[in-house]
Parts: structure tokens; sequence; C-alpha cells
């Protein structure tokens, strides 16, 4: 049974991390049905912003959790200017284009900016300081989920709730879903779009970048390639949701993240991926336009 | 008040508009009428700022807004209710209701004029919390018009509201057109190929054939019009 719940809390902590990334996927493609793939870059660079913050916090003397909030922000502040910039130097110029030349631009985007980080860092691993101690308060449980998997989970509850708020209730959220649904006639209500559409990339980057901080911090190390692999991850589970759902990218973030666990606990750590993309061909056979999507509705 | 002057619009290397030109009068009830693929949408799109003309000058109390973007036309107090009704179909009621007021700030003036619609079109109250894209027609087109009427609009477009609809409903929602332009002085301009229905409402009438406007008068007169009944009034 513990080594169950082992198996499902590092599932929910990992399936946590693709959700979070998943959702600047399939956030921008709600809007313009892109798939931004320089995103996992964005998550790099973020871990790569707070491996920098962190190295001179650790000079002046402060230490654990405060490095982790400091850091935490200022690679959110970083990432999400990165966002925007992309947005309007890669894909904005591309808007009304065919829709393969902004995907051609994004790609080409993802291979700058990681040889960007490859030759203004360097192409090695680089480890990244323990941040998150082991709590007290934790220690009866620590064999079955410990203290970096829970802040992992409280961070990424927290930032998930907000997300819902704002996106539900606030003035900015409701225009973010008019143009989500219908981009003209929210144009005709008085919503301007290119904000929304900024502002969709800089929400994004900055879920990116703090899931890039809480990953880099629990492995211990990053380098220029992290968001590659974690994009592509991320990309999955928001295909697996239903591209374009927020529940969606959530939902295909933990079903990834528990298929992946338990494959590796289970079976072999080797088929863990053999395992978990299985089940994205199984699921998109049985239900294509993915858990939670809706099949487009043709406009008459 | 709206003076559209000699406007060019294109979709790529097609002419959709040629020389249009066209005036609408504070207060008045002006309509457009003309056949499918006429340009009519074209031209309400071009002065929403959505398809901007190439040429030409787009006058609101003598300054221009042709080059401006579409949400600061909005801005300006002219706003459309674009054919097909487009509703935000995973929205409440009431969400599309405050969406149409997304320009505005005075919060009681808001309230106030979403009491005005739901009492202009009472169904709207029952489905407040419904989604729109699980409404009737007849109910989308009402809740279009009220989205429209929660930015106050000076002038007030709408793109063939009957489209699609049962004889009563559309007789319900003129009614409500004229009761709005008598009520708050809302200038109306209107495109229609129901040309009938539209040249009983209206004071005056364009009729526009392959991109260009062939005629203008009274309404009454067109009414008239031998060629008109021929053409749109199937007399």
């Amino acid at each position: 049974m513990d080594y169950f719940l082992e198996l499902f809390f590092g599932g929910l902590t990992r399936g946590s991390i693709y959700a979070l990334i998943a959702l600047g996927y399939t956030m921008v493609y709600g809007i313009i049905q892109l798939i931004n793939f320089a995103h996992g870059e964005i998550y790099m660079i973020g871990a790569f912003v707070a491996l920098i913050v962190a190295g001179v916090l650790t000079i002046y003397g402060f230490s654990g959790i405060s490095i982790l909030v400091i850091a935490g922000i200022i690679a959110v502040i970083y990432a999400s200017a990165y966002g925007y910039t992309l947005e309007k130097i890669a894909y904005r110029p591309l808007r009304g284009a065919p829709r393969l030349s902004p995907l051609i631009s994004a790609i080409g985007m993802s291979i700058f900016l990681q040889n960007y980080v490859l030759l203004a860092q360097t192409p090695d691993f680089l480890p990244f300081p323990r941040l998150i101690p082991d709590f007290a308060f934790m220690e009866p449980v620590a064999h079955i989920i410990g203290s970096p998997e829970l802040v992992i989970l409280v961070v990424t509850i927290a930032t998930m709730v907000g997300l819902t708020v704002l996106i539900k209730y606030t003035r900015i959220g409701k225009a973010m879903r008019a143009t989500q649904q219908d981009m003209s006639m929210a144009r005709l209500v008085g919503v301007n779009v290119d904000r929304i559409i900024s502002l969709t990339f800089v929400i994004g980057s900055a879920l990116a970048a703090i899931g890039g901080v809480l990953v880099a911090s629990y492995m211990g190390q990053v380098n220029f390639y992290i968001g590659f692999l974690a994009g592509v991850k991320a990309f999955t589970a928001a295909v697996l949701g239903g591209i374009g759902s927020i529940p969606g990218a959530v939902l295909g973030g933990l079903v990834l993240g528990w298929t992946e666990s338990f494959a590796a606990g289970y079976v072999s750590s080797d088929y863990e991926d053999v395992l978990a993309f299985g089940l994205l061909v199984l699921i998109l056979i049985l239900r294509p336009s993915g858990i939670l999507g809706k099949a487009r509705k043709q406009k008459v | 008040m709206l003076k559209v002057k000699n406007i060019q619009t294109f979709y790529g290397n097609i002419q959709a508009l040629k020389d249009v030109s066209i005036e609408i009068h504070e207060g008045e009830i002006v309509t457009l009428i003309g056949a499918n693929g006429a340009g009519k949408t074209t031209t309400l799109m071009s002065i929403c700022g959505i398809t901007p003309p190439r040429s030409g000058e787009i006058l609101l109390d003598g300054d221009p807004i042709h080059g401006m973007s579409a949400d600061k036309v909005v801005q300006q107090g002219i706003v459309q209710v674009p054919e097909g009704r487009r509703i935000f179909p995973d929205m409440t009621v009431q969400e599309n209701l405050e969406m149409g007021a997304f320009l505005r700030n005075n919060k009681q003036l808001v309230q106030q004029d979403m009491n005005y619609v739901m009492t202009l079109f009472p169904i709207l109250e029952k489905r407040r919390n419904q989604l729109g894209g699980t409404l009737s027609g007849g109910e989308q087109q009402m809740l279009a018009i009220s989205r429209a009427l929660m930015a106050r609009p000076r002038i007030l477009l709408l793109d063939e509201p009957s489209l699609g609809l049962a004889p009563l409903i559309i007789k319900q929602i003129f009614d409500i057109l004229r009761q709005i332009n008598k009520e708050s002085n809302t200038t109306i301009f209107l495109v229609e190929q129901n040309a009938n229905q539209a040249l009983k409402l209206a004071d005056r009438g364009y009729v526009m054939e392959n991109g260009r406007i062939t005629l203008v008068d009274s309404a009454d007169s067109l009414l008239e019009n031998d060629d008109v009944r021929k053409a749109y009034l199937g007399l």
C-alpha cells in the first residue's frame, strides 16, 4: 500500500508539473490555434534565471525557501518578458499567414533559444542548489511523499486555483474567454485582442517558469536541453486532455504523470515512456479531440 | 452624424466595395438592402474597422474613424450586431451581456442597462445563467441585440437580424428596434435581405448591387419603386 501511495504521489507531482507547462500550450492554442514549440524553452530559461539568482543570493547569505521564492519571482518576470517578446517578434507579424508559417517560426524560435542558452551558458549540466529543506512535520510520511514533492504540489495547486479565478471571474479573464470563443466578435465588443494575446503568452510563460524553478530545484540540475524534453511531455499532456481546454491540460498532465509513475514502479522505468505514449495513442484513437476536448464546430 | 465617403474595400485582390457612400443622420433608422454577396456585410465590417477600406473616408461627427482599430470604433459609440448573432457560446447570458459593456466602467449604469434590456426581452432574465450556445435562434438574436445595447451605442449597426427566424419573432424584434430608436434616440443602420420588413421600419434606404450603391431614397418611395419591388420584394 505504501508503495502504491508513493507512486501515486510521485505521479501526482510529476503530472502537476506537466499540467503547469501544458496550460501554456493549451491557452495559446485556444486563442490563436498555434502550437508554441518554443514554450519549453521559456520553461528552461525560467530555470536558468532562477539558478543565476540563487547563486547570487547564496553569496549574500540567503538560504532555502527564501531563495526559492525570490528566484522564482525573478524567473517569472524574466520568462514573462521572453514570452511577450517571442509573440511580438516571431508570431504577430505572421498573424493571418497560412497556419504552417507561424508553426515553422515557433520551431525556429525553439532552436534559437536553445542554442542561445547553450552558447551563453554551457552545454554541461549545472548543479542547482537544493532549496527545499526536509520539513520536520513531514517525517512520518516521508517514505510516501517528500518535502520537495509537497512544496511542488502546494505551489502548482495554488497557481492553478489562481488561474481559474482569474479566467472565471475577472474582467480580463472574461475577455480572454471571449477572444478564445470568437475573436472577431470580441473585437466588436471592444476587446483589444492583440493585448489579450500578449497577455496569454505572458501568463503561459509565467506558469512555465514556475514549473522550471520547481523542477530544477527538485532534480538538482539544469542544462539548455531540459526545455525540449519537458515541452514534449507537456505538449503530449495538452493533447491528451484536449488541446484548447484548460481543465483538459490539467487532467492530461495528471494522467500522463500517473501513467509514467505506475509504469516505472510496477513494470520498469525503461518502459515508462513506451506506456505513456502508448496510452496517448490509445486515447486519441478513441477520442480524437482528447479527453475533454470538443470537436470544433463548423461555423455557419 | 456618420458619413461614409467613397470607400473601396478589398479582400486580397477582390474588390468588395466600389466607391460606396452612405450618410446617416442622428436619430434616423437607415436600411441597406441588397442580394447575397452585394457587399452589405463588408460595408458594416469596414465601418467597424474589421476590414478597413483601402481608400475613402469614414467620418463620425466630422472626425475620421477609418484608421481606427475595431475596439477604438466601439469606444466611439458605433456598435454592431453581426450576422449570425455570434453569441459567445460558452459564456452565460449574463456574461455575454457583461462583455457588451466591456469598455464601460460605471458599474451602476451597467447594472441599470442590464435591467433595461431584460425588460425589453424578459426571456433573457429567465435564461440568465444558461450558456449562450444553448439558446434558440430567436433568443440568441435578442441576446445579441441586448449585448450591443449594453455598450450604450450612439449608432447601432445590425446585420440581418431576421435571418433564420420565425415571422412572429422577426416582428417582435423589429418592434423592439423601433422602440429603442424612439426611447433612447439610438440611430440605427440596418442591413437586411428581408427588404419588405426593413423598409417598413426605416426612414431611408440604400440599395446595393455588386459592391455599389445603386439607389438612395426615402423608405416609402423605395417601397413604391418598381425596380425595387421586382428585385427585392417579389411583387
